[in-house]
């Protein structure tokens, strides 16, 4: 008979345990979960890239819906369970459900710790603990004012960059005089602050917060030393505390968390405890590898292996901050047994120190440089005694035994039980064992198998080396996700051989790249149709069969199958007649919606895909011509009204605008591409959000790009400031084209940039004249081809039988 | 069997496809790139979306609304998904294409 499992908590670690489980024992329980988040379970500890805007949510879910449905697994979201009934063995949650249990397992995880100062209740102030954290953060990021993080530790400082990366200004309060004293020595503590201050955050360290203050909401931080410290957004990182109140409650032993011993059980045998609401030999855990752990032996103990004990091991510490490498391990304090090897390297900012204790590791700072981290830490963790290669330790494992090594033959020294992903205790022999047994050849596939760099990712270039030793050339490192499953090639590989072999048409594309399937799918005909009308905009016949609905028939597809049409309205500038011409053929189709769009033009919802046609002539007639609100193309140029109204406008934005949409229309981009010019700073028609926008100013135009508005929210970069309006059409054009030619189907300008880099881009479109003449000149020549109105072309006659059904089959004959 | 004819191959683009009007709702022929020719009901078992707008690919067509793959010769959802739409008879001679009238009739029913 199958027992009840009821697990309380559905963070990393059940999340884990359970994967265990169903490993061990799949049939064994009927599994019941509550978790007081309204959510699966994801990977924690990719918060910071989420906030920053690195990943998205989607990327760092653990188990979707699918899984739980899979298993047989009942999972209650938004639900806290309020009440463990043991002697009726029964939890309640807060929305009255009551569930039975043969086997209970607590995995509440933290509660952040809040420091007792007045305000600290205000709204505007925030904890660092979940998803409805960083969205709230990135909600009040977008007002790109001050944020204050209490608490210069790991998770305080990758808030801050997290934040800053949003367009905050941010200052960090610390406590203590060093940064992360817990994990570094002062002197790497001092050069983090350093990297951290360059990066244009303040630092404040011996910082004792007294106060916070606000009408209302968030206004000020005070200091105990009288220092006030403007801020609308207040994080506390400070720490946190084992969420063990419940058990407590329930009678279950609570010491500073729940006491268990090394089987994860409490002292009610039929109840569990793990994760960091969990005490295992008087320790609480904060990483999750020990947690990891924890869940390998829980689940080993539920499937019925009595056996199974948690054993203690240093977890190294590293920050998930791009660009800060920091490496601690172990036991750092000095003392009179202790000795220390220290390297610094002040010019290229790298700091070592290592801590011995009888010829043994006992401790390990790494700063700047942290690639003998691993190496490092398998010394540690064997307890190998150093004393034969003690001068050359600190330079690293190269350095062992004569000459210096490169990086690759390091990897290759590692012995096979070498730990290489500090998250989930995964050494060298599995990954390498896995690579050969189940022919793993892809970085995901190993993720997946061996789970090796599947959580914060710091050791993936690690993962990468040993699957370039165990698959030799077969498997390239820079090799990226295939673009659909009909090849095995990436999107920049297809875009390179395109252009190297001259391909001109789908069939050749597919037939030379050996295409796996004969005819493509929906994912890869369009990207490669727009590669080629892009690449060979003279010599390429548009294949319509590989567009998207949308883009064949020109017009936007609803819900119930009717569609949408948006004229251009140049600039967002219309007039009466126009107006008029609107009104008439919304009368004259019956039109059921009519409405202002929020590209500053009208969109006509509801028409008849056979009407479409009828409705173009008439707009034509008017003068409209096709706004592309479907394309995959240049979309709209939102403008202000400019100098020539506006008491404040410097230059003329809207005419700036109209002559960028007149020039620019009809091209056809990886991506949508909005614009917008706005006449002053005051930026009224929001340009500082869009894939390219205009600044105005007294001194010419500030041309912006890589914003974006839509799933992810991003302010602008600058690209630069040219004089005048030629200037800076040039500019925009050239940019727009380098984009075209570069960036994956569907990749806004602002992924595009964040992977080829903004000084690249500005080094080729400001600083390298000829470049930026070379890009122009190919995206007028395109336009040659790309600016004809395809409205105009269906409405006298083009592409008809998009639009009439083959044949009609009458009452009567169907009825017979 | 009852065939009604609808019209030629040459109705219908290469890996796309011609809507036919019935009383009971709209049937969608497709004509795949080696020229089979299929007929399902132009609703997608997700949400009803016109299948005949979708990209044709291989002998299935990618529903345009939220990318279901239907395949052409059975009508059901390939991959993950699943739903399947009725598929009716078609038959091809020379170029001329019909449609089996049953099939349409009894949709109703
Ligand atoms: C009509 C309009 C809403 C409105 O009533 O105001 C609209 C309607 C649609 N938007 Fe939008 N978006 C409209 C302005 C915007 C804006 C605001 C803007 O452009 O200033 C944004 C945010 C800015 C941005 O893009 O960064 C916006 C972000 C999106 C996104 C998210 C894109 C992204 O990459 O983040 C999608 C989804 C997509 O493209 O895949 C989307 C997709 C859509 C689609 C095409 C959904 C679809 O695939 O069917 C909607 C088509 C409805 C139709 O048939 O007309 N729409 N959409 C706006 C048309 C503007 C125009 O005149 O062309
Ligand atoms: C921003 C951030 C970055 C981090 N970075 C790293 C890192 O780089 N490396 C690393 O090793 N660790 C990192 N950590 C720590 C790591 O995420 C945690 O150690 C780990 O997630 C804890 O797992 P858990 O399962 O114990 O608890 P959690 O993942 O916290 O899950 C506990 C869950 O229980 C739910 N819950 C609580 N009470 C109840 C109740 N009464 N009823 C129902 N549900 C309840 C909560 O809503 C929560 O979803 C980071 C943490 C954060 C917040
Ligand atoms: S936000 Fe855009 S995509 Fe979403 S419902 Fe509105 S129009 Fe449609
Ligand atoms: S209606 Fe076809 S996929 Fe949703």
């Amino acid at each position: 008979m199958t027992e009840k499992l009821v697990i309380i908590g559905n963070g990393m670690a059940p999340g884990r345990m359970l994967e265990h489980l169903l490993d061990k024992a799949p049939d064994r329980y009927q599994v019941t979960i509550f978790n007081a988040e309204p959510r699966v379970n994801y990977d924690r500890i990719m918060l910071s890239p989420v906030l920053s805007g690195e990943k998205a949510y989607e990327e760092i879910i653990i188990h979707g819906d699918g899984w739980y449905i899979k298993h047989g697994i009942t999972l209650y979201k938004g639900h806290k369970i309020v009440a463990i009934d043991r002697a009726a063995k029964t939890v309640t949650s807060d929305h009255g459900v009551t569930e039975p249990y043969d086997k209970l397992v607590i995995a509440t995880g933290s509660v952040p710790f809040i420091i007792p100062v007045p305000g600290n209740n205000l709204p505007g102030v925030l904890t660092y603990r979940d998803l409805d954290d960083v969205r709230a953060m990135m909600l009040a990021a977008q007002s790109r004012a001050k944020a204050v993080v209490i608490g210069g530790g790991l998770l305080g400082l990758e808030a801050a960059a997290g934040l800053q990366a949003q367009g905050m200004d941010v200052t960090v309060l610390h406590v203590m005089p060093t940064l992360m004293e817990r994990q570094l020595d002062p002197a790497a503590g001092y050069l983090l602050q350093r990297a951290v201050e360059e990066r244009g955050i303040k630092v404040i360290t011996k910082a004792n917060t007294q106060a916070i203050t606000g009408n209302g909401k968030v206004e000020q931080v005070e200091l105990a030393d009288g220092t006030i410290i403007p801020a609308t957004l207040v994080v506390m990182a400070v720490g946190i505390r084992p969420n063990a109140a419940l058990a407590k409650e329930a009678g279950v032993a609570v010491n500073r968390g729940i006491v268990v011993d090394a089987g994860m059980r409490s002292n009610d045998p039929d109840i569990f405890a793990l994760g960091e609401c969990a005490e295992v030999n008087g320790m609480v855990y904060g990483l999750v590898a020990p947690l990891y752990e924890m869940a390998r032996v829980a689940a080993s103990q539920l499937a019925g292996d009595e056996a199974a004990a948690f054993v203690h091991s240093d977890t190294p510490t590293k920050l998930k901050v791009t660009g800060i490498e920091l490496f601690s391990l172990g036991d750092f304090a000095d003392g009179d047994d202790r000795q220390e090897i220290v390297l610094r390297d002040a010019s290229a900012g790298v700091y070592k120190r290592l801590v011995l204790k009888d010829d043994r590791i006992i401790g390990t700072v790494l700063y700047g440089e942290t690639a003998d981290g691993a190496w490092f830490n398998d010394l540690k963790k064997k307890q190998t005694d150093i004393s034969e290669m003690r001068d050359t330790l600190i330079f690293g494992q190269s350095y062992q035994g004569g000459a210096p090594l490169d990086p690759m033959a390091a990897v290759a020294a590692l012995p096979d039980d070498a730990e290489i992903c500090g998250c989930n205790g995964v050494c060298k022999g599995k990954i390498t064992g896995a690579i050969t047994s189940k022919g793993l050849t892809s970085l995901d596939d190993v993720r997946a198998h061996t789970k090796a760099s599947a959580s914060c990712g710091s050791c993936t270039g690690l993962v990468e080396k040993l699957m370039v030793l165990t698959l030799g050339d077969t498997y390239n490192p820079a090799a990226v996700q295939p673009m659909c499953s009909c090849t095995t090639l990436g999107h920049d590989e297809v875009r390179r051989l395109i252009k190297a072999k001259g391909l001109k048409t789908i069939p050749a594309v597919m037939q030379e790249l050996e295409w796996k399937t004969s005819c493509g799918c929906a994912k890869c005909r369009p990207a490669l149709n727009y590669y080629l009308v892009c690449d060979w905009p003279d010599e390429y016949a548009d294949d319509y069969q590989s567009r998207f609905i949308n883009e064949r028939v020109h017009a936007n597809i609803q819900k119930d199958g009717t569609y949408s049409v948006v004229p251009r309205m140049w600039g967002g500038v219309t007039s009466a007649s126009e107006l008029r011409a609107i009104a008439d053929v919304v009368d004259k189709f019956e039109i059921p919606m009519v409405k202002v769009t929020g590209g500053q033009r009208i969109d006509m919802l509801g028409i008849r895909k056979e009407d479409l046609p009828a409705v173009w002539a008439d707009l034509g007639q008017a003068g409209f011509v096709s706004g592309h609100a479907y394309a995959k193309g240049l979309r709209t140029v939102k403008t202000c009204v400019g100098s020539d109204w506006c008491r404040f406008g410097t230059q003329d934005s809207t005419g700036l605008g109209i002559r960028i949409e007149k020039f620019m229309w009809g091209s056809w981009t990886p991506a949508k591409v909005k614009m917008a010019v706005s006449g002053c700073p005051r930026n009224c028609a929001e340009a500082t959000c869009k894939d390219v926008g205009v600044i105005c100013v007294d001194s010419g135009y500030e041309i912006h790009f890589a914003g974006a508005a839509g799933l992810d929210i991003k302010g602008t970069e600058v690209l630069g400031l040219v004089k005048t309006e030629d200037e800076a059409l040039e500019h925009i054009v050239a940019l727009t084209q380098m984009y075209r030619e570069q960036a994956r189907y569907l990749e806004r300008i602002y992924k595009w940039a964040k992977r080829v880099g903004i000084a690249e881009i500005k080094r080729q479109i400001m600083d390298d004249g000829e470049k930026r003449r070379a890009y122009y000149d190919r995206f007028v020549f395109s336009q040659k081809f790309a600016q004809v109105d395809p409205w105009s072309e269906r409405a006298s006659g083009k592409d008809k039988h998009e639009f009439r059904p083959m044949a009609s089959v009458g009452f009567a004959e169907a009825a017979e | 069997m009852t065939w009604i004819a609808i019209g030629t191959i040459a109705d219908i683009p290469r890996r796309g496809a011609r809507c036919v009007a019935t009383p009971h709702g709209k049937i969608a022929v497709f004509r795949t790139a080696d020229d089979e020719v299929f007929a399902i009901e132009d609703h997608c078992p997700h949400k009803g979306g016109p299948l005949s707008q979708g990209i044709v690919h291989g002998a299935a067509v990618t529903c345009p609304l939220h990318n279901w793959v239907i395949s052409l010769e059975t009508g059901k959802a390939l991959g993950a998904d699943e739903g399947a739409v009725r598929t009716i008879p078609v038959k091809r001679e020379g170029e001329r294409l019909f449609l089996a009238l049953e099939a349409l009739a009894s949709r109703a029913a």
